[in-house]
């Protein structure tokens, strides 16, 4: 490839030079660095300080739903608007700022360059403007909760015409900024998947095939392109939306010859892959865990990077089961219960092959391990409940109750949180160079999950008993009325279970500066990141990039005295011992 | 800033820029594809809408298509003299095709002016909404293009990073490719 | 045939289809029992493979256990393994099939078919109430002796009906839990369907559609009378206003 590069600058000093000794000030090397790794860091905190503000809108209503009409302490009484506003960007936040941020853009930017050997992204200018104009997009979603008006409480569907209407959804100003906010955040997403692909197609190490690369790397990779192919029908009809909101044009208003139900296919087009956006890259990096810590080799990587191809070739023909009852045709909703019937049977496979990645393994239930193990165990609830909602006739009954609700949180709760907590354990040695402690992180595990399970399971029971979503007060509810404790314990579970993050964020923060140091590779993982100092340096590795002669799961091979052999090591050129 | 060695391997065989620029190609033909089945849907369930789209200007349409397509012809030849490592013939190519652009804007500014003076606004009717928000975000891309041609001219004009000139090309000729969709659609069909 | 082999099926599950949804929300619909029963049928299915799931996943993570020993090089390739994925795999294809058929048969039912209706009623949802236009005496809409009421619904035991569903300004959905019924209200559209009352009582109608802060306000009450009941209101006339808007 011709290359009409520029001479080597090697004192240009405006710009980040990562961990070594020049004098940086703090601002250009942490704020505006193009190096991957502080990039990576940037989504991760942004993601971290945006899943607290969703889990504290999360406190607020629930605290509502249990008592409700109280003043909830630490945010006040709850109004009916605000009730919407809070669930609205509840949803939103969590979505758009914190799983996909930490799984993709923090994972992604941090590993994607040091797994596959290479310095940085091949385009660090352009990382850094996502990074920017994410950054850029939180804050005008934080705005809109404050202007007159306040936040937008149309649901995170978003659905005209109460979208579309200051009149009908009295947020004028919410509204719109809410809608600018997303339609950023997908533009930055965008922007960074511009750097995973053509970084992990073209930068990779000497030797490293397509099928030596680490599955997260794929998975992130591979749910970039699903993004990117789905993200565009959504941005236009954004347009169309914004355009509705603040010019007055009319293309969802039935009044003037527009159809509601466009921005339905058009955001359910998009948002269905958007799950599998991110659940891919929480089950990638679900792999590099298990079989870093059951000694094992991945069972059948070629399957499963099928059964993820597969997925996401599906993902774009089950939309409309979002749909079933909204009005579209009603011979379609057949169509869409076959496919989203035959995409479980690729999910199915894939969590098959995972469980039989630990047979035969040496297991150790470190804290990763079992945020990763408890992934599939939840994640396991989160699709079986889901066949309920795909199956059109059941839909009947189930949609838009709570059922749906807990079946979705059974699914994005293990991709957004557990799967951030397995990979920020698995990696923080890596990143920062010392080790987490280990029995915090056990006790916050438990804490964290057992809490959880009493927070959803609840929750499907109501649904079953007929409660539907987005209501703030179930008292107006007669035949309702009378389940509150069930409401009261999902709360209760909530409280305790954002209680033990308290144990996360103490265990994150002091080992950051206190933990045991850890040294290049604490787990005997055979990935390239473990072969470089942690953390890494600006370049990774200053005194050469590695090359790459073997797969990423080469452990426990016979005939070796140790049970893992990482990537860079050359073959052997004597025999085996 | 010097640029990562990342940025020079091409595991692949194919360039790194032509990965990234189809990325940005791909993304955008899919935001396109949105909005013009969008549109289609909505044509094909309004016939109503044949009587409003018969007040567009194919005279101003067929004027843009021609320049258009001329400027891209422009970025073929800019892309021709860059694989002869010829920097300033390409930069002066790529000026044209910026030109090009320039001028399809000009034009659709005063054809805008013309309809909504008559009373076709954006909020008149359905179709109308169509029309000035797809040709509108197509007019966007025409000027991000002409803003970014410029640049790579500059600096092809010096002989530097003439892979460039390539790349602004393919994205050049998709902005053509969507004009070549748009104007069957909103000017053609009545 | 196929209507048979429904029957048959539906017949196995709609015991543990009571036990699982009838006993907190009352069947009170002709078709309810039959998305009962479906649910029941899912349950069963897909616990038996999560339950499977499960054993597999536990007994794996206890019988190899860090012991000191060392772990098995797998590929997954092998024959032999690779079918405890590709048998598994087959079985749930056929689960699936099952489950597929039984639901088309369900939605066809309650969303494609329309059976004759004894009588029509218009269900008119807004920001942030019910009305509802009940055809009086005469048994059509849109004539002097209608009956309009607001945020009560009032329907006869045993009568087909056909509903006609609008909105007058964003979407709804008229939700009833009991009649195991819901559809979504789109304005300038008139949505249409059925339904057949099968026990008298009183029951929350619920709006399953995002619509605006009053969302959670509109709460409304259908009220399914034995023919007796339903004739003696009925002979009241009209005595409910429009709701205010």
């Amino acid at each position: 490839m011709a290359e009409a590069g520029t001479a080597v600058d090697t004192t240009h000093g405006a710009h980040d030079h990562g961990h070594d000794h020049h004098e940086q000030s703090f601002v250009s090397k942490y704020i505006f660095s193009t190096d991957h790794k502080i990039i990576g860091m940037q989504y991760m905190f942004t993601g971290i300080l945006m899943a607290i503000i969703g889990g504290y809108m999360s406190y607020a209503f629930r605290m509502q739903l249990a008592f409700p009409g109280e003043s909830v302490p630490g945010y006040g009484v709850v109004s009916q608007g605000e009730y919407n506003a809070l669930v609205t960007n509840h949803g939103t936040i969590m979505i758009f700022w914190v799983a996909m941020p930490v799984l993709i853009a923090a994972f992604g930017n941090f590993l994607i360059p040091l797994m596959i050997g290479a310095d940085d992204m091949v385009f660090p200018r352009i990382n850094r403007l996502s990074y920017q104009i994410f950054l850029i997009s939180a804050i005008i979603l934080i705005v809109s909760f404050f202007v007159p008006g306040g936040g937008f409480g149309g649901a995170w569907t978003a659905y005209p015409p109460l979208s579309a209407n200051a009149e009908y959804n009295l947020t004028p100003l919410g509204s719109t900024l809410w809608l600018v906010a997303v339609a950023l955040e997908f533009v930055a997403f965008l922007l960074g998947g511009i750097n995973f692909i053509t970084t992990l197609m073209n930068s990779r190490a000497p030797g490293m095939k397509m099928h030596d690369i680490p599955m997260v790397l794929w998975m992130i990779v591979i749910a970039s392109v699903l993004f990117m192919a789905s993200v565009g029908p959504l941005i236009a009809g954004a347009v169309m939306l914004f355009m509705d909101q603040v010019v007055g044009t009319g293309f969802f208003d039935p009044n003037r010859g527009g159809d509601p139900i466009l921005w339905q296919h058009l955001f359910w087009f998009f948002g269905h892959p958007e799950v599998y956006v991110v659940l891919l890259p929480a089950m990638g990096i679900v792999a590099e865990i298990i079989t870093t810590f059951s000694r094992k080799k991945l069972f059948n990587y070629k399957l499963i990077l099928y059964t993820a191809f597969a997925t996401g070739i599906i993902s774009f023909f089950v939309w409309a089961h979002h749909q079933f009852v909204a009005g579209i045709d009603p011979r379609m909703a057949n169509v869409f219960t076959i496919t989203t019937l035959i995409i479980s049977i690729p999910i199915a496979e894939m969590l098959f092959l995972y469980i039989a990645t630990l047979y035969g393994g040496s297991i150790r239930l470190t804290t990763p391990m079992l945020w990763a193990l408890a992934f599939l165990a939840e994640f396991l609830i989160g699709g079986i409940t889901g066949i309920f909602l795909g199956a059109s006739g059941s839909d009947i009954y189930f949609h838009d109750t709570y059922f749906v609700l807990a079946h979705f949180h059974y699914t994005f709760f293990p991709i957004a949180i557990i799967g951030f907590f397995a990979g920020l354990t698995y990696w923080f040695p890596k990143m920062f160079g010392r080790m987490m402690n280990e029995r915090l992180g056990k006790i916050h595990f438990w804490g964290t999950i057992v809490a959880f399970n009493f927070i959803f399971i609840p929750l499907f029971v109501l649904g079953a008993a007929g409660q539907h979503r987005r209501i703030y007060n179930f008292q107006n509810f007669p035949d309702l009325a009378g389940l509150q404790d069930l409401r009261v314990l999902a709360t209760s579970a909530l409280v305790v279970m954002l209680v033990f993050q308290v144990i996360f964020l103490f265990n994150f923060v002091v080992s950051m500066f206190k933990g045991k140091p850890a040294g290049n590779n604490p787990w005997k993982a055979n990935t390239l990141e473990w072969t470089t100092v942690s953390p890494p340096p600006h370049g990774n590795w200053p005194e050469g990039l590695p090359d790459c002669y073997r797969g990423p799961y080469e452990f426990s091979v016979p005939g070796r005295e140790d049970d893992y052999w990482p990537q860079n090591v050359p073959p052997d050129t004597a025999p085996a011992e | 800033m010097t640029k990562p060695i990342a940025t020079t391997r091409s595991a692949t065989g194919i360039p790194t820029g032509k990965l990234a620029v189809w990325w940005v190609v791909g993304s955008e033909i899919v935001i396109f594809g949105g909005l013009l089945a969008s549109y289609i849907m909505h044509r094909l369930g309004h016939p109503e809408w044949a009587e409003y789209a018969s007040h567009t200007n194919p005279w101003f349409g067929g004027a843009n298509t021609f320049i258009l397509l001329t400027s891209s012809l422009f970025a073929v030849l800019a892309h021709h003299a860059a694989e002869q490592g010829d920097g300033k013939t390409a930069a002066k190519w790529l000026v044209g095709t910026a030109a090009g652009g320039f001028t399809f804007i000009c034009v659709k500014a005063v054809e805008w002016s013309i309809e909504i003076s008559h009373g076709y606004t954006i909020t008149a009717n359905g179709f109308w909404s169509f029309y000035y928000t797809a040709a509108g975000i197509h007019a966007v891309h025409v000027i991000a293009g002409c803003i970014i041609m410029l640049i790579i001219a500059n600096d092809a004009r010096k002989g530097k990073e003439l892979q460039r000139v390539e790349l602004i090309g393919i994205y050049w000729h998709f902005v053509d490719i969507v004009w070549i969709f748009l104007f069957p659609l909103l000017y053609i069909a009545k | 045939m196929l209507q048979g082999i429904y029957d048959f099926i539906k017949g196995i599950f709609e015991p543990l289809g009571q036990y699982l949804i009838a006993s907190n929300v009352p069947v009170a619909s002709s078709f309810a029992d039959d998305i009962d029963a479906l649910i029941a049928l899912i349950a069963v299915f897909v616990v038996f493979w999560a339950l499977l799931a499960y054993a597999a996943f536990f007994f794996l993570i206890f019988r190899f256990r860090d012991n000191g020993q060392r772990a098995q090089y797998v590929t997954g390739e092998e024959k032999n393994l690779k079918r405890w994925i590709t048998y598994p795999h087959a079985a749930i294809i056929v689960c699936d099939l099952v489950i597929v058929f039984m639901a088309i048969m369900v939605w066809y039912n309650i969303k494609q078919r329309l059976p004759e209706a004894d009588t029509t009623v218009r269900i008119v949802a807004q920001q942030w109430a019910w009305n509802f236009v009940h055809p009086g005496p005469d048994n059509e809409l849109d004539t002097d002796d209608d009956i309009n009421t607001f945020n009560e619904l009032h329907v006869e035991v045993g009568t087909v009906y056909h509903y006609e569903l609008v909105s007058k300004d964003v979407l709804h959905d008229f939700s009833v839990p009991v009649f195991r019924l819901k559809q979504d209200a789109i304005p300038g559209r008139v949505m249409k369907g059925w339904f057949e009352p099968t026990a008298a009582g009183e029951y929350d109608i619920q709006c399953a559609e995002m619509c605006g802060i009053g969302h959670g306000i509109m709460g409304a009450r259908i009220i399914v009378e034995t023919p007796e009941e339903h004739a003696a209101w009925m002979s009241q006339g009209n005595p409910g206003e429009f709701a205010a808007r």
